[in-house]
């Protein structure tokens, strides 16, 4: 046990108020989202038949067994099993990798057929296409820096499990970082169904 | 006392549950959606992101195991969002 005072249900309390500026961050995205909806469903609705859902559907499940991987992490640091904990966030580490793959292949697809923000194909066909598109490179894109940061925050934490400064008894920062690894797991499970499955 | 609080350790076992619930709720929504039921399948598709979320939310990250404080909350930040969205469709729908 650490002898240094440690407030950690005020540090958790912190990574949660912070979470819902996040929240609300990404609720003002989807509330664009909806008001062109309702402006041009037929043209969200030719937009998001263009997505393709085994990649959506694909990284939606990558990110529930991450998210899985990161909670079983914070149980295992709890009980001590420090070995455990480090190939718990090693799984998360992977997903995150394979999400963002699947992501690049999905953008590199679109770019390649003419749909990316600004383009001639875009700019010719109707405004509410050019709106979906332009919400779902901002929306996804958002998401995929989330994705990014959240790893690079993980990695950070197995640097601290192996170095012992993150143990049974102190590890309030794994657990920060796992909930703001929920977070962006969070955020996908609306992006899912919006962009890929109700168009 | 202060690790009173974050002494609740889920067990693995749990949380795979959970994972699994996540999971079928998952399929359920990509074979509710390629049904033809028009809005209704939005509707469909949003409660059960919601109800995905709120298992999130309570288990992988112990909300439920947290203090009445962190409900709160959690409480006044789905309030400010859903105020922002009814507000900005009662100016859209009946402007």
């Amino acid at each position: 046990m650490s002898h240094i005072e440690k407030d950690e249900v005020g540090a958790k309390l912190g990574m949660w108020l912070f979470l819902f500026t996040e929240l609300l961050l990404f609720g003002g995205l989807f509330i664009l989202y909806a008001v062109y909806l309702a402006r041009y469903p037929g043209q969200f609705s030719t937009g998001g038949r263009q997505l393709d859902l085994v990649f959506g559907a694909t990284n939606t499940v990558v990110l529930l067994t991450s998210s899985l991987l990161a909670a079983m992490a914070v149980t295992a640091i709890k009980r001590g099993a420090r070995r455990a904990t480090l190939a718990l966030l090693s799984g998360t580490l992977a997903c995150a990798g394979i999400f963002l793959a699947i992501k690049y292949l999905e953008w590199s697809a679109k770019i390649r057929h003419g749909i990316f923000p600004d383009s001639p194909r875009l700019i010719a066909g109707p405004p509410g296409e050019s709106v979906f598109f332009g919400l779902y490179y901002l929306t996804t894109g958002l998401h995929g820096i989330h994705v990014v940061i959240g790893a690079a925050l993980i990695g950070w934490i197995v640097a601290g499990v192996k170095s012992g400064a993150i143990h049974a008894g102190d590890n309030v920062s794994l657990e920060n970082v796992t909930l703001y690894w929920h977070l962006v797991d969070l955020v996908w499970i609306f992006i899912f169904p919006l962009y890929y499955l109700i168009l | 006392m202060t690790n009173d609080t974050t002494a609740h350790i889920v067990s693995y076992g749990k949380l795979t549950a959970v994972w699994t619930a996540l999971l079928v709720l998952t399929a359920a929504t990509v074979l509710v959606t390629r049904v033809d039921l028009g809005a209704a399948k939005v509707w469909a598709a949003l409660a059960i992101a919601c109800l995905k979320s709120g298992l999130v939310i309570a288990f992988f990250m112990h909300m439920k195991y947290e203090t009445r404080l962190f409900r709160a909350i959690l409480f006044v930040a789905l309030v400010t969002l859903a105020t922002f969205i009814g507000f900005t469709f009662f100016d859209v729908l009946y402007r």
